[in-house]
This record gives C-alpha cells, sequence and structure tokens, in this order.
C-alpha cells in the first residue's frame, strides 16, 4: 500500500519537474509528435492498408501470398541470399578486422579505408560493375574468357555485390569487438602454454563470437532490406523488397505491395532488437582503460602473410569495381564498341545535371536537422529523466530497422491526402532522410555522451544553467566531433539513398540514384556509369572536405553504423 | 561553540527517503526517512561508509534526484521541487567536473555569466577568487594542462566566485595524494571560516570529518547513525558500528554480572571489568561487546591483565601498531613511538599481555 502510493507520488515528481523546466517539456513533446508522424504513423498507414484491401478488414492478401509458389519462392529467395550474404561478408569482416586489429599487418590504413569504402558509394554501384565485368558483355567473361554468362544475373551475382557491399558493416562491428579484447588475456594464455592458434580458439574467437553473431544478423538485415542491387542484377532471382516494388508500383497492388513490406520489417525489426541486445551484453568484453598495451605477436608469420593475401585481394577486387565504373564512362558501348568518348558525360549532363542539383541541395539541407535532431533526442534520452523516455528510445531507434521499402510504401499511404498531403514535395523527401537517418545521430550522440561525465553537465545545472543553456553551452561543444561525424554519415546515407525514396520521387524532385537506375533499365549504362562517378565524387568530396576541417578521422565518421 | 543555539536553522532535510530500482527492478532504500538540520555558519560532514546513502543524501540537497518522500527547507522555504539551477548551492564535485572545453577563467566566470554580470564585475571577481585560492596565472589554462590539486582549487573557486551561503562537497579530496588532502583540507576549512559560508560536505574519511566539522552525521545503510561534535563522536560513539567506523575499536566479547546506579560490572574471561552505563538496557547474565579504541591497549610481556599472543606487529614512523591474537579473534593495539614509549620489540607468536584502560570501555548490545 504505502508503495504504491510511494510510486504515485514519484511519478508526478517526475511529470511536475518535467512542467518546470519547459524547454525539456516542449521539445520532448515536439520530439515525440514528429517521431509518431514520421516513423509510426506511416507504418501504421500500410499495415492497416494490408489488413483492409477491399475497404474491411481480412487477412485475404497474407494468406494469398503464402499459398502461392510466386510469393513463398521470394521469401525463400530473401532468406536465402540473406544467410549466404551475412555468412560470407562477416567472414570477409572479420579477416579485415582481425589482420588489422590483431595481426598487424602491413598498410594498415590502406586496408582502414578498403574496410569501410563500399559504405559511401552509390547503392548499385558494384552491381553496375558486375555487369560490366561478367554480363553478357563483360570485360572479363565475353572479352577474355569468352563465356556466355547471362548467369552472372540472380543468385551468383546478387551475393557477389552484396557481400562487397556489405563486408563493411561486419568489419565496423568486430573492429570494435576485437579492439575491446585486451591482448594481455591472449598473451597470458600464450603465457600459460598455449600455441597462438591454440590462444585464439579459446580466447579471441570465444569472446569476439557475439560481435560475429551481432554482425552477422545485421548482414542478414543489409541484404534482406537491399533494394538497389536486386533490381539491377536480381534477374529472375526475385526478392522481397522488389517484389514489393513491382506490386505496389508496378502492378498498382497497393495492399499486396504493403502486405509484403511488412513482411519484410516483422524479420528486419526483431533481428535489429536481438542484434541490439547481444552489443548491450557484450560489456564484459570490453575494457576501459587505456589500451596502450601492444598486440605483439599473436599471429605467427604465415597467417600474418594469409591474411595480408587475403585483404589485398578484396583490396584489389573492390578497386576494380571502382575503375571499372569510371572505364565505364569513357567508352561508346562497353563490350561492342571501345572507343573512348565524351559523349555520356554530355548526355549526362544535359539528363542528369538538375537531378544531381536537386540531390545534393536536399541531402544539404536535411544533414543538419537529422544531425542536430540526433543529438537532441540522445542528450535527453542519456540524461533526463522524464516519462515517456523508453518511448522515445525506442522510437529514435526503430527507424533504424525499417526496411526502406516499408517506409516508402507508408510515406505513400499516410502523406497523399489531407491533413499531411506532401507527396511530389521536397519536403517528404527530406522527412525521409531526416527520419531515415536520425538513429545515426543518436546512437554517436549517445556514446559521445556516455563519454562525458554526467558531473560535468550537473556541475552547470548546479552553477544555475538551465537545460538549454548547459546543452548550448558545455554539452554541444564537447560532442562536436560526434555532431559532424554524424552529419556527414546523415549526408553519404541521402545521397546513396534508393529503396525509400523511389516510391517519393517526382519530376520536380528526382534523385540521381533514380536516374542511375533508370539509366541502367535502358541498357544506358555509359550513362549509368558518369552519373555514378559523380555521385562518388560528390560524396567523397563532401567526406574529405568535412574531415580536413573538422579533423575527423573516416572511422570516427563511419565507425557510428554499430 | 556558545553561540550555536543563536544560530538560526540554515538547511532542514525532514524525513526524507529515497528509493532506487535495482537492475533487477526491486527497490533498494538508499535513504530511508531521515531528518536532519544544518545551522547556518555550520560546517557539517555527512559521513559514512560506502552506499550509506550520504552522496544520495547530498544529491537530493542540490536538486540532482527528487526525493520519494519528506521536505528539503532551505531558509523556511520547502525547496522540493526548486529545479537544481535555481537553488544556488554550488557543490564542489569528486571529479570536478571542470568544463575541459573552457579556461579556468571562463571555468569561474560561469555561473556569473548566467546571471548576466557585467564584464568588469566578472573579472574583478574572478580575480579576487583566483587569488584566494592561489590560481592567479593560471586563468588562461585548459583544466587538462592542471594538477589535481590546482583542478581541486579550480572547482573550489567557480563555486566560491558566486558568494554563496553554502557550499556543498562531495568527496571533494578522494582523487589528491595523502599530502596534498591534508593541505587542501585546511585551506577548505580557512576559506569556510573566513567567508562564514555554510558547509555541506560527504566523506568517507574519518580523519577528514573529524578535523573540519562543526557537526558529523555518521550515516549506515540509508540511516543517520549518530549526530554529534568530533570530539562527542568520537569520545561516546552511541552504537558498536560508530565505534568501529570512526574509533577502528576492538570488540571483545563479555557477560553483564552486576547492573549498579551508574555502571554496569561485565566478565571478560572470568575478570570483572566496571564500565559506565548507556541509554541502552541491559539485563544480567546478558551477553554484550565491549568495545575499546587500540591507543586504549596496552602490550607489554609483563604477566599483568589478559593473556594473548602476537600476530604481527607494523612499525608506521610515529606509531606501531600490533595485531594481537585474543579470544580466538583479534585485537589491535596502537602504541606511540615519540611520547614516552619506547618502541617495544616483539616476535611473531610471542606470549604477551595485554592491559586494557578501562575508562574507555563501551558497552553495546551483541550484534
Amino acid at each position: 500500500m504505502e508503495g504504491s502510493s510511494n510510486q504515485l507520488s514519484r511519478k508526478e515528481g517526475k511529470f511536475y519537474q518535467l512542467t518546470r523546466d519547459p524547454v525539456l517539456f516542449i521539445t520532448v513533446l515536439l520530439i515525440l509528435g514528429l517521431l509518431l508522424l514520421f516513423i509510426v504513423y506511416p507504418l501504421y498507414a500500410a499495415a492497416k492498408l494490408s489488413l483492409t484491401p477491399e475497404g474491411h478488414f481480412s487477412f485475404k492478401e497474407y494468406s494469398y501470398i503464402f499459398t502461392h509458389s510466386g510469393y513463398t519462392k521470394t521469401i525463400l529467395n530473401s532468406v536465402t541470399l540473406g544467410v549466404v550474404v551475412a555468412t560470407l561478408a562477416t567472414f570477409v569482416g572479420f579477416i579485415f578486422a582481425f589482420a588489422l586489429t590483431k595481426a598487424g599487418i602491413k598498410g594498415k590504413k590502406y586496408f582502414q579505408t578498403m574496410g569501410i569504402l563500399p559504405i559511401i558509394s552509390p547503392p548499385f554501384m558494384f552491381a553496375l560493375s558486375v555487369i560490366l565485368l561478367f554480363g553478357r558483355n563483360g570485360l572479363i567473361t565475353a572479352k577474355l574468357l569468352n563465356l556466355d554468362t547471362g548467369g552472372i544475373y540472380g543468385l551468383k551475382g546478387l551475393i557477389i555485390v552484396q557481400v562487397i557491399t556489405m563486408y563493411p558493416i561486419a568489419y565496423m562491428t568486430l573492429m570494435g569487438i576485437l579492439q575491446g579484447i585486451d591482448p594481455d588475456l591472449e598473451t597470458c594464455a600464450m603465457n600459460l602454454g598455449a600455441k597462438r592458434g591454440h590462444s585464439f580458439w579459446t580466447v579471441t574467437f570465444p569472446l569476439a563470437l557475439p560481435g560475429i553473431f551481432a554482425s552477422w544478423l545485421l548482414v542478414f538485415v543489409g541484404s534482406l532490406t537491399d533494394f538497389g542491387n536486386p533490381i539491377i542484377i536480381g534477374g529472375e532471382f526475385d526478392v522481397l523488397s522488389v517484389k514489393a516494388y513491382m506490386e505496389f508500383t508496378g502492378m498498382g497492388n497497393l495492399p499486396r505491395g504493403a502486405a509484403l513490406a511488412i513482411l519484410l520489417l516483422i524479420p528486419t525489426v526483431f533481428v535489429f532488437f536481438i542484434q541490439k541486445y547481444i552489443m548491450k551484453n557484450k560489456a564484459y568484453v570490453t575494457i576501459t582503460g587505456k589500451s596502450s598495451r601492444r598486440a605483439s605477436s599473436s599471429v605467427g608469420k604465415v597467417t600474418k602473410h594469409a591474411l595480408f593475401l587475403f585483404c589485398l585481394l578484396v583490396s584489389l577486387f573492390v578497386i576494380l569495381f571502382y575503375v571499372t565504373i569510371i572505364g565505364g564512362s569513357f567508352v561508346k558501348l562497353w563490350g561492342v564498341n571501345w572507343t573512348p568518348t565524351l559523349k555520356w558525360f554530355a548526355y549526362s549532363f544535359d539528363v542528369g545535371f538538375k537531378t544531381l542539383k536537386n540531390t545534393v541541395y536536399l541531402a544539404l539541407i536535411s544533414t543538419p536537422i537529422t544531425a542536430l535532431l540526433g543529438m537532441v533526442i540522445a542528450y535527453i534520452v542519456v540524461r533526463k529523466s522524464f516519462p515517456g523516455k523508453g518511448a522515445l528510445d525506442f522510437l529514435s531507434m526503430l527507424s533504424y530497422a525499417i526496411p526502406g521499402t516499408a517506409v516508402g510504401i507508408g510515406y505513400v499511404l499516410a502523406f497523399n491526402k489531407a491533413p499531411f498531403k506532401l507527396s511530389g514535395t521536397a519536403f517528404i523527401l527530406i522527412a525521409v532522410y531526416v527520419f531515415r537517418n536520425v538513429p545515426i545521430g543518436v546512437q554517436g550522440g549517445i556514446a559521445a555522451l556516455k563519454q562525458i561525465s554526467s558531473d560535468i553537465e550537473e556541475s552547470s545545472t548546479n552553477l544555475g544553467a538551465n537545460t538549454i543553456y548547459t546543452f548550448r553551452k558545455i554539452t554541444l561543444p564537447l560532442i562536436r566531433p560526434s555532431f559532424f561525424a554524424g552529419a556527414t554519415f546523415a549526408f553519404v546515407r541521402a545521397m546513396t539513398a534508393i529503396s525509400a525514396i523511389i516510391f517519393l520521387v517526382s519530376a520536380r524532385w528526382n534523385h540521381l540514384t533514380v536516374l542511375i537506375l533508370a539509366q541502367t533499365e535502358i541498357m544506358r549504362l555509359g550513362a549509368a556509369s558518369v552519373l555514378s562517378f559523380a555521385l562518388i565524387i560528390v560524396v567523397m568530396g563532401f567526406v574529405f572536405l568535412i574531415m580536413k576541417l573538422t579533423g575527423l578521422k573516416q572511422s570516427q565518421i563511419f565507425g557510428t553504423t554499430n | 561553540m556558545s553561540q550555536k543555539s543563536t544560530k538560526k536553522d540554515y538547511l532542514v532535510v525532514k524525513n526524507v527517503s529515497k528509493i532506487f530500482k535495482d537492475g533487477r527492478g526491486s527497490e533498494v532504500k538508499a535513504v530511508n526517512n531521515i531528518s536532519l538540520t544544518i545551522k547556518e555558519g555550520d560546517f557539517v560532514t555527512l559521513l559514512g561508509p560506502s552506499g550509506c546513502g550520504k552522496t544520495t543524501t547530498l544529491r537530493m540537497i542540490a536538486g540532482f534526484e527528487l526525493q520519494n518522500g519528506g521536505d528539503i527547507i532551505h531558509d523556511g522555504k520547502v525547496i522540493n521541487t526548486v529545479p537544481s539551477f535555481d537553488r544556488n548551492m554550488p557543490m564542489v564535485f569528486q571529479s570536478y567536473a571542470l568544463f575541459p572545453h573552457l579556461t579556468i577563467f571562463e571555468n569561474i566566470a560561469y555561473g556569473l555569466k548566467i546571471r548576466k554580470f557585467s564584464k568588469e564585475v566578472i573579472k574583478n571577481d574572478v580575480a579576487m577568487v583566483s587569488q584566494m585560492v592561489n590560481l592567479v596565472g593560471l586563468e588562461n589554462r585548459y583544466p587538462g594542462e592542471l594538477s589535481g590539486g590546482q583542478q581541486q582549487r579550480v572547482a573550489l573557486a567557480r563555486a566560491l566566485v558566486l558568494k554563496p551561503e553554502i557550499i556543498l562537497f562531495d568527496e571533494p579530496l578522494s582523487n589528491l595524494d595523502a599530502k596534498l588532502r591534508i593541505q587542501t583540507r585546511t585551506e577548505i576549512k580557512r576559506v569556510q571560516q573566513m567567508l562564514g559560508i555554510t558547509a555541506l560536505y560527504v566523506t568517507h574519511d574519518q580523519s577528514e570529518a573529524l578535523s573540519m566539522s562543526d557537526q558529523i552525521v555518521i550515516m549506515n545503510r540509508g540511516e543517520i547513525a549518530q549526530v554529534g561534535s568530533p570530539e562527542e563522536i568520537y569520545n561516546n560513539p552511541n552504537s558498536s558500528f560508530v565505534a568501529d567506523f570512526i574509533g577502528n575499536a576492538n570488540f571483545i566479547d563479555a557477560t553483564v554480572s552486576e547492573i549498579g546506579s551508574d555502571s554496569i560490572t561485565v566478565s571478560v574471561q572470568g575478570n570483572s571489568v566496571m564500565v559506565k552505563k548507556t541509554d541502552e538496557t541491559f539485563s544480567e547474565g546478558e551477553e554484550v561487546s565491549l568495545a575499546i579504541k587500540p591507543e586504549a591497549v596496552d602490550v607489554s610481556l609483563e604477566p599483568t591483565g589478559f593473556t594473548g599472543k602476537l600476530d604481527v606487529s607494523s612499525f608506521l614512523g610515529s606509531i606501531t601498531e600490533y595485531k594481537i591474537e585474543f579470544e580466538n579473534s583479534f585485537i589491535t593495539a596502537v602504541h606511540s613511538n615519540t611520547t614516552g614509549y619506547t618502541m617495544k620489540h616483539f616476535k611473531m607468536g610471542e606470549e604477551v599481555h595485554i592491559n586494557f584502560n578501562k575508562e574507555f570501555f563501551h558497552i553495546y548490545k551483541k550484534q
């Protein structure tokens, strides 16, 4: 009895304090409102339509999907692809991370760049390269080996491009995990008589296992929700994201498209939060002290050379893809007529300059909004206590787990009529960028804030500063690096978006990736190459500029993925 | 000391409790219904082992935590829901909590800027306080460039510059080395008395509490165990917990044999010992604990008193500490090496004789 009344008064007290800090109160309300409107409401709209295909409640769409082989095969395809890609990408990512953290191979700096380079590439650049290299008129298959391989379209090609696109996810995750394992543990195992291999399998590997599993799940989700690669190179091999798009946009079967998107959403969100849970509980591995200890010789010479060779081959493969895109920009007709030309540049300028300009423009507008919103959310989640905090935290993370396809379909359904008639506007694209990418800022902000002792903010409050003054004068300057890191990553993601925005672009506000896709579909591979090249230049230029201006390192910018 | 009764109640903590949820969701009473009055101008210390609720109490007073019940009354006004930034109770943090991106000047001026003082006033006040705590010349440095002791003084200056009526201290000296700690505590006490500020000071270090305080509040498991002046607490601990915590007392099992009008006779190993009566009531035949401080125990080879076996002797410079096996447990004795006694050398395992200075015995209920 006493306990319950105590609890009541505590709740009231918290709420009361919230009203005493009106800035915080209004901020919390505003952010919750925005998250509900731009994250929950679109999903609700998609789920609702999928369950009321004819205006009244029914599971018709879902039972249709599960009883027709065309759809069940699609689901099976997505899962198969996801499992294979997750396994291979995690393997590649682990080798990279292990070679760089524990083996001390040569060219570390160079390989660190290679570990994350694919992250800043357009969504289907690798698919395009694979077609240029291994397709029907591919440089390697048709010209050098004289094979007829239409077979690169489908599972095989998808595995290659997705592994290349996604091993950085595994690399980044495992890098953090492996760095957290105290080299002293391995040294100690050897000191106790374990041979190098034995110390790896009994100490390093078991400690990294939660991270390996988490990275597997992350890549699995990445593969499941990937849209850019499968739509270009999937061929007959249908996957859920592409199928949902085809139904929704191609066939105009809105309820079924929505149902497929929801089917994609459920495992994704589920897996994402398992992954979060695992990473949260790996705390026992991490070391908080200074890691000045040297990882001297946890691998032997032969292993070291093998690791180096592996990383080198993967890197060369990735570079080959970039070179191919550049090469493709300068020849008349890839595989048929190799005459050097600038005609694709002229053509691309005509069809693409306005789109490129608009894409950059919208990305630039959304970037600071995303980063600032992320920081504010991180700040109130980490430092403040108020009713509804858990919901705010959950919602801001949720949007990272929602497949772009589901977001795109949800936005179309939610914002095509009053009171939120936004379709066709620049605003809807900005909203997608901001709310799709805000978890990056939130995660980076949370990590940064946790490193700043709460004493420092409390002491500001104690000296008479209110919430907003403390945030402006103390917190913000201290988390500035992670603010810029979040902003940069948000910009990259806005520039390379495809799966959600393909539903939302209009003639007035097109996106460069959608244009590249269109050029690829009509087999103007030269134009697609030029436009991809341009996109890479813009993105890399921006990242480079930020790094120069702020002194941030690559790993600080892209380390925020996990 | 005689003026004490005329001092007004500056800060009153009334029936305050704080409940935290632990990791598994069960409730932990960090502070359990405590009441406490702090007089204006007093130096009051909250002393206790870690987890006793002293820091939580301080944080509730500062407004960082909201109590689950009870009132905090500042200068006659209930301030339960006043946000911490409106309380004007600057605090010196254990970690100092200096703003790493601001210079020392900017750190000290921080609170003045918020209060919108003019540039000249800020400059003057910062200069004055810097002088007071000996920071002159360091104004343009950053906290990272200062030594621990200097950082500590910046934290103090940042609080003093606001000319507060009360300053809160949360274990401010625990990150300093032993010598600097003693220097700084004298410094803090000097400044506090010079400015006549009320101080509420949290520590787990008994020598800090004894040397600085007007009043010591001993806390244990979320409750107040004893309140009193350092002398009162040191000489008359009201419980075996306080006796153990403040004087590292030895505890000896005994049985009550006779209860007199103002004394109690107990028997220890067949020997009778008379001790002063306390507020607690005892009955004849009851098993009790006798507490005695190490400095009231004499060890010698003379065959008088009780017999024990020397376990370890530790030479600590001005004193020597002996650990003696007695009655299936251990007793600590401390001898001064400078006043009167010459250092005694005993061999490990040697039979020694123990004499207690019986005036210093305290009787407690058996725990």
